[in-house]
């Protein structure tokens, strides 16, 4: 095993290795130990608090399932509302017309500096005071809304990476066949761009998804934390099982989100008929805040 | 227009906010480095622990884990953090541990996005010239490493700042859980959203200004 930081090793750092490994082995077993202890202290690893989730079906079918139909329907829900969102915004951050350029970079900046749960606070009281939505629809409303305002800006700002990452020669070929900006944008590159962005796009999702908990524990929105609240108190204060089984349906869900968006970027990395161009799972990290602010590439759109 | 502010304690609760941020910045920032260092050690046990911690935690949402913390680690199993009886300072001492665990996973990546950044010939040409495994660390690898996690650590500090907000689900008295009073009992809704977004934007933005203004400053030319 050698990396960057360290080379092939030799007898001498062998045998400090094992020493590490066994010191480590040490002290993970000493902090299971002393976490089991806890649990069994206070009674939580007795099977009357687990047995619900393994026999019979009345917890799954009344807490988790609906929980978690509610927590994939404001995703998806955000989602399908904020993509178009972002890439009308994202554009227009391209734009060559200084009116449409600093407008959509503010709301862009502003959106992306505001954390999701304000503007689902704000959304709850905007439906309560200005629509006449019914107060049982109401939380979901508010937390589509509060994540398609923050999605949509972080999307818009994916789409212009997923702009901006294509070649040069892309544009500058499809001007000197004589596209009209309109056309260049609409033929070659948003074509591209959308699968250059796809992998970026998907892991999004993974933020969106764990973002609808928030709903659950301030807004009173019916998702799958919230519903592992209710079932906890169900079966009596039940509170480590529940929060462990609703953590691994999160982690399940979100861990195959990411491994489908490795897997896009690596399938797009290889193929040949595009022009190689990839916004990777890494990269959103470093869009969602690298240039807040910071100069607009405008160049080449 | 502005009188209804008296009533509530926002300063305190911007405060409250900082507090939280700072704190978890710190926090998150030494178990992060602890992370990293074992997800790129050469050490297989301590890289899978590494791995399997920062892929777990990065795939639980902040929500789930702050209310855990509370619900389960304070009222199930009774832990206090040293707060006593003050149930104030339970939560906000929970807040800061919740914030800590799950920050620290996304400072493990960039630290490691930024030692990848530093090509293997870097570390190869440096072992040519005789250099020991402690001078290619200390010499060639680290400074190029950590002028370009700046960025992404800039990143991670404002998502942080943000994430704050989420230990309103657990009753700490920050900025949100104010505004949701301020909006639940004046009839201001418009006037108060404009404020907080403020307070959150004068957070948030000069941060990430100057911080992306210094990684720029000290960004290795390649």
């Amino acid at each position: 095993m050698s990396s960057v930081l360290y080379d092939a090793q030799g007898p001498r750092a062998k045998r400090r290795n094992i020493v590490f490994t066994v010191v480590f082995l040490v002290a993970l077993a000493a902090a299971l130990w002393w976490v089991i202890d806890k649990l069994v202290e206070k009674d939580q690893l007795e099977w009357a608090k687990w047995e619900m989730f393994f026999t019979g079906t009345e917890a799954w079918s009344t807490y988790i399932w609906p929980g978690l139909e509610n927590t994939l329907k404001a995703a998806v829900l955000a989602v399908i509302i904020a993509l178009p969102l972002g890439a009308v915004l994202g554009i227009a951050r391209l734009s060559d017309h200084v009116w449409v350029r600093v407008p959509a970079a503010i709301v862009v900046e502003f959106f992306r500096s505001i954390p999701v749960l304000v503007l689902m606070i704000f959304g709850l009281a905007l439906f309560s005071e200005y629509t006449s939505v019914s107060s049982d629809d109401r939380p979901l409303y508010a937390v589509v809304t509060g994540l398609v305002l923050y999605n949509a800006s972080v999307l818009a700002e994916i789409v212009r990476a997923g702009i901006l990452s294509l070649p040069k020669g892309q544009s500058e070929a499809a001007m000197a066949i004589g596209l009209r900006k309109n056309q260049l944008m609409r033929l070659v590159l948003l074509p591209q761009a959308v699968t250059a962005m796809l992998p970026a796009i998907v892991s999004q999702l993974v933020v969106i998804v764990k973002d609808t908990a928030l709903g659950g524990a301030v807004l009173t929105f019916g998702e799958l934390l919230a519903s592992a609240n209710t079932m906890s108190a169900y079966y009596g204060a039940n509170t480590i099982a529940s929060f462990t089984i609703v953590a691994l349906i999160f982690i399940a869900l979100n861990f195959a989100l990411t491994t489908f968006a490795s897997w896009l970027e690596a399938r797009l990395r290889r193929s040949k008929r595009s022009t190689g161009a990839v916004l990777g799972v890494e990269d959103v990290d470093d869009i969602n805040a690298a240039e807040v602010g910071g100069p607009h590439k405008t160049d080449g759109v | 227009m502005f009188d209804f502010l008296q009533d509530y304690d926002l300063a305190g609760a911007v405060w409250t906010t900082v507090q939280l941020a700072v704190l978890s910045a710190v926090g998150s920032l030494i178990w992060g480095t602890v992370l990293a260092a074992m997800r790129v050690g050469p050490v297989p046990l301590m890289r899978g622990f590494g791995t399997a911690y920062v892929n777990i935690v990065r795939n639980i949402p902040l929500t789930v884990i702050i209310l855990f913390a509370s619900l389960g680690l304070n009222q199930t199993l009774g832990i206090t953090l040293g707060g006593g009886g003050d149930f104030e300072t339970i939560n906000f001492r929970l807040a800061v541990l919740g914030l800590t665990l799950y920050t620290s996973a996304f400072v493990c990546e960039a630290l490691r996005s930024g030692i990848n950044t530093v090509p293997v010939g870097q570390a190869e040409a440096a072992r040519a010239i005789g250099l020991s495994f402690g001078q290619v660390l200390a010499n060639i690898v680290l400074p190029q490493a950590f002028r370009s996690s700046v960025v992404p650590l800039a990143n991670v500090l404002i998502a942080l700042i943000k994430n704050t907000t989420v230990a309103a689900a657990i009753g700490v008295a920050e900025t949100a859980l104010v505004m949701k009073e301020m909006i639940e009992n004046e009839a201001q809704l418009l006037l108060i959203s404009a404020i907080i977004a403020l307070v959150f934007v004068v957070l948030t933005l000069p941060t990430g200004l100057f911080l992306g203004w210094v990684g720029k400053k000290v960004a290795v030319k390649r």
